[in-house]
């Protein structure tokens, strides 16, 4: 099965301390650790696992800049084979349509059976995997936690729902699928592995290798305008339990009880 | 017609005992690579001394004198043994019997086989009625077949010793109904009582007697022989050559390979231990050694809370894997990954790598060695567990596992009080000492107490002391400890560099995890040393004094918490005992377990992450240690155990009975300033 995970780098946001910068439009970025995003890295530790049971070959691609290199030898040394950075100056300021759009001419250069992508990343749009199905005109499933390669043209695929649920569906291939974390534990990629795939060529590929125009991509494409970034004004709410631990415990059943928590 | 009888079964002992011995070597030859040994005199040192150190320590005299006297009895026997089998070719007659020597020497043999029948039915009563509880065998382990194979060798043994008693009773009695003088019997010997037993005997029945046991004697002796390498005896071959070839320095690690220098272990097709082979030959010996004893399970911590880790079985695993794969007849078969077919990965995780099980055993088999060699091929592999792969990631991109930022590392200094010097030397300055804080210690709210105290400590002796502030990284002793050695060495690269920079002349910490690291897994840097030690130094130079302790706390009973990498790792036991007792008015008392038998406290460094599945917390049972002690404050002297006796206090419900402190906010709380 040829399985192409699309990833992001991001900064990680539990090694860090967010501020928002002075424009108020952005975070402030300089000091900040990237990593790969974390949904995207159990996507790509299911499709690792897929190959394994079934063969075929795992490909990770990314829209960034150089420095995105980094997460696709991270993936790369998780154990998929081939990498593809996505990079233009004419991609910057891409919405979510235009990353779709992007993500599109890629996949339309290789021939895919399944098209993985993490449910959301740390901006929480949660969009590209719907857009990107719609654009590839391929049937879709989000919040992905378990898939079962059950033949060659169909998955089973389990998706969660709210409460707790789970449904299971059978999807035709090729599709792509939005993975929630908790499908599987992504393996440990140590110091050693990163080294391995270190010079090992990653192909990148602008807008004209893509065929885009900048009517299809970048800031003058982009419908989606970020206004404003800021962090709420801390509310009132928080209550201090006070007394002996027993008594702590039990004020915090009664207001449970109280809120309907526990019945 | 005797002697073609004895040739035969001695031909077929020995030549049996070869093959044996011969199939149970070929997966030491298919192992990786092993130490060379080097500091001979240490070694033969350590041959002589271990032993008999190890085998009678408290707890263990009811066994251990016994096991010493089996020994020496051995020892002694040895020669008796041969002449005994030379015998078979001389007409049975003992060899020697025309010296003073040699019947002063049957003497001594036969009180020696006494003694050894003595102590076979003592442990035999031991074993099969007694059965104490350390030898029990857990369900998940399979079978019991550590007592059948107990019962069986001592069966064995004391047989062998009846079976020579009743052969050179006979001798005896058939000179003495052939009206001969007989050699010297010590009266109340076994061989004195079989002597009697068939003193009525005619000489030919006498001599019948003599023959068939004679020929029992010499099979019994080439069984028991042929029995050793299947099962715990065999430490009698392996165990010397374990003794000899340990590992002569506390708190290190092994090489990720023996004989691999530092740049080219990135090189390395495959990292740590995944199949069998990937032990080391004398890690392969250690299991060969393992004496079944139970030492090590019994003081292990985490076999004690329940964690899947019993090192017994890490051993007696290996062994039967080594029995099973390489078996005396038939071809070797295929091996498998060791990980979820041998081992389990809780299990390997489980360890805090404390050290009680190597410090208890008795063959000092390495167990530390061999966890970080299983963990090593764990991370090469990614079977890393999700609670431990943040820590790892952040320890790799800002050189501490909570991800903090470098530039808040010296943060702790700004609550300093006024008159606390320290240098932060990442802008350039130099000190004489520098204080290596490590990441718990720098970032923690609480641990961060224990900076300022050290701060204050180091400042109130007037020495000339900085940090390296945004400059430092984690120590990585747990990073090592936990297989990630390309991560470690990293972390080790970057505060060697550093350390050089700071042009410090001597290290001084409060962290026995960072000082372990420095000391052992670093190179060309000054020699670190606890804050205990820099004390010690300090009272007696008289640059430190202590005010008394305050009158409310004079009631109370302080105990010290001997941490792994404080003591059992770096050895020092005395310096933290020696400042608390310079405090005039503290009253201190020892737990039962102190010292080299201290109990883990749930374990450091990147242990802080791992959920393991336990029944209960380690902590809690140090915790319940110092209450049966007497004590109301429990003294440590290391920021991880600190953690872990304040939460354990309040988890064991001991809030307000007691209490914990560290060593250097003690200290800080009763210097003298000025």
């Amino acid at each position: 099965m040829e399985i192409l995970v699309c990833v992001k780098r991001v900064p990680d946001t539990s090694e860090n301390e967010i501020e928002v910068d002075s424009d108020g439009k952005d975070i402030e970025r300089d000091d900040l650790v990237y990593s790969v995003n974390e949904w995207d890295n159990y996507a790509v530790e299911e499709a690792i696992q897929i190959k394994d049971k079934v063969g075929g070959s795992v490909t990770v691609v990314t829209v960034g800049d150089q420095e995105s290199e980094e997460v696709l030898r991270r993936e790369m040394a998780m154990g998929a084979d081939n990498g593809i950075l996505l990079e233009d100056d004419a991609f910057e300021g891409s919405d979510g349509k235009g990353v779709a759009t992007i993500l599109k001419a890629a996949v339309e250069k290789g021939k895919y059976d399944l098209i993985l992508t993490g449910a959301q990343a740390d901006d929480g749009a949660a969009q590209i995997g719907g857009m990107l199905a719609a654009l590839l005109d391929l049937p879709y499933a989000s919040l992905v936690n378990s898939i079962d390669v059950s033949d060659e043209k169909k998955l089973k695929v389990g998706r969660e729902i709210e409460g707790g649920n789970q449904e299971m569906n059978e999807i035709e291939m090729p599709c792509v699928l939005s993975i929630q974390t908790g499908i599987n534990e992504p393996r440990y990629v140590g110091i050693r592995g990163i080294r391995k795939v270190a010079s090992v060529e990653i192909p990148t590929y602008g807008a004209s290798d893509l065929g885009l125009g900048s009517d299809a991509v970048g800031e003058g494409a982009a419908k989606v305008k970020r206004l404003d970034y800021f962090v709420p004004e801390l509310g009132e709410g928080a209550e201090m339990l006070e007394g002996s631990t027993e008594e702590k415990v039990a004020k915090l059943i009664e207001l449970l009880k109280a809120k309907g928590g526990i019945k | 017609m005797k002697a073609i009888l004895a040739l035969i079964i001695v031909a077929a002992g020995v030549g049996t005992f070869a093959y044996i011995l011969a199939s149970r070597m070929a997966p030491l030859f298919r192992a990786a690579q092993g130490p060379r040994p080097d500091r001979i005199g240490e070694r033969l040192f350590a041959l002589y001394h271990f032993p008999h150190h190890r085998m009678p320590r408290p707890g263990y005299g009811d066994v251990g004198y016994p096991h010493i006297t089996i020994i020496l009895s051995l020892i002694l026997l040895s020669i008796h043994v041969l002449m005994v089998i030379y015998a078979g070719f001389t007409g049975l007659e003992m060899p020697g019997m025309e010296s003073t020597i040699g019947v002063a020497y049957a003497a001594v043999a036969d009180i020696a086989l006494t003694v050894l029948l003595a102590i076979c039915v003592f442990l035999a009563i031991r074993r099969g009625h007694l059965k104490p509880a350390r030898y029990e065998v857990p369900e998940k382990y399979g079978k019991d077949k550590s007592r059948p194979w107990a019962l069986l060798l001592i069966g064995a043994l004391g047989t062998i010793a009846l079976l020579n008693m009743i052969f050179l009773g006979s001798a005896a009695a058939a000179a003495s109904a052939a009206g001969e003088a007989h050699r010297f019997i010590p009266p109340l010997t076994g061989t004195w009582f079989a002597g009697i037993i068939m003193s009525g005997f005619s000489v030919s029945g006498a001599e019948t007697v003599n023959t068939l046991f004679y020929f029992l004697l010499l099979i019994s002796i080439f069984a028991y022989i042929n029995l050793i390498p299947f099962d715990r005896m065999f430490h009698t071959i392996t165990g010397p050559a374990t003794v000899f070839l340990k590992k002569l320095d506390k708190g290190s690690v092994k090489p990720v390979q023996w004989g691999v220098e530092d740049e080219k272990v990135a090189d390395l097709e495959s990292f740590g231990v995944k199949k069998f082979e990937d032990f080391t030959w004398k890690h392969i010996l250690d299991f060969y050694s393992c004496a079944d004893c139970g030492r090590c399970s019994e003081h292990c911590p985490a076999n004690a809370v329940g964690r899947p880790l019993s090192p017994r079985f890490i051993s007696l695993k290996g062994r039967d894997y080594a029995f099973s794969h390489y078996p005396i007849r038939g071809p070797f078969i295929k091996n498998e990954p060791l990980i979820g077919d041998v081992y389990e990965e809780d299990e390997i995780w489980s360890c805090t790598t404390c050290g009680a099980c190597e410090e208890e055993c008795p063959v000092t088999i390495e167990y530390i060695d061999k966890i970080v060699d299983l963990r090593r091929g764990m991370v090469d592999d990614g079977m890393v567990p999700q609670s431990l792969q943040k820590p790892l990631n952040a320890l790799g991109k800002r050189g501490n596992p909570w991800g903090k930022m470098e530039k808040k590392r010296a943060e702790w200094t700004k609550d300093l009080p006024e008159d606390v010097r320290i240098k932060d030397l990442s802008g350039g300055e130099t000190a004489e000492t520098l204080y290596f804080v490590d990441s718990i210690t720098s970032y923690d709210d609480r641990m961060a107490d224990l900076a300022r105290a050290t701060a204050t400590t180091l400042s109130a002796a007037g020495a000339d002391a900085g940090i390296l502030g945004k400059n430092e990284k984690d120590s990585a002793n747990e990073v090592r400890r936990f297989g990630e050695e390309m991560l470690f060495m990293d972390l080790r690269d970057h505060n060697t560099g550093m350390i050089q920079d700071s042009g410090a002349q001597s290290i001084v910490t409060s962290d026995p995890h960072a000082l372990n690291a420095l000391n052992k897994d670093y190179k060309d840097i000054p020699k670190a040393e606890h804050i205990s030690q820099f004390v010690v130094r300090g009272l007696k130079d008289k640059n430190i004094a202590f005010e008394p302790l305050a009158e409310s706390e004079k009631d109370k009973r302080y105990t010290f918490h001997d941490p792994c990498y404080l003591g059992r790792h770096s050895e020092i036991y005395d310096a933290p005992r020696e400042v608390m007792d310079a405090i005039p008015g503290l009253k201190r008392v020892d737990m039962d377990r102190c010292r080299d038998r201290s109990f883990c406290c749930g374990g450091g460094g990147l242990m802080l992450f791992y959920e393991p599945e336990e029944e209960q917390r380690m902590g809690v049972l140090r915790v319940e240690m110092a209450k049966e002690a007497g004590a109301n404050v429990i003294v440590t002297g290391c920021p991880f155990c600190l953690v872990n006796i304040e939460d354990a206090i309040k988890v064991a419900g001991l809030e307000g009975q007691m209490e914990s402190i560290d060593l250097s906010e003690l200290v800080a709380r009763q210097i003298k300033k000025g």
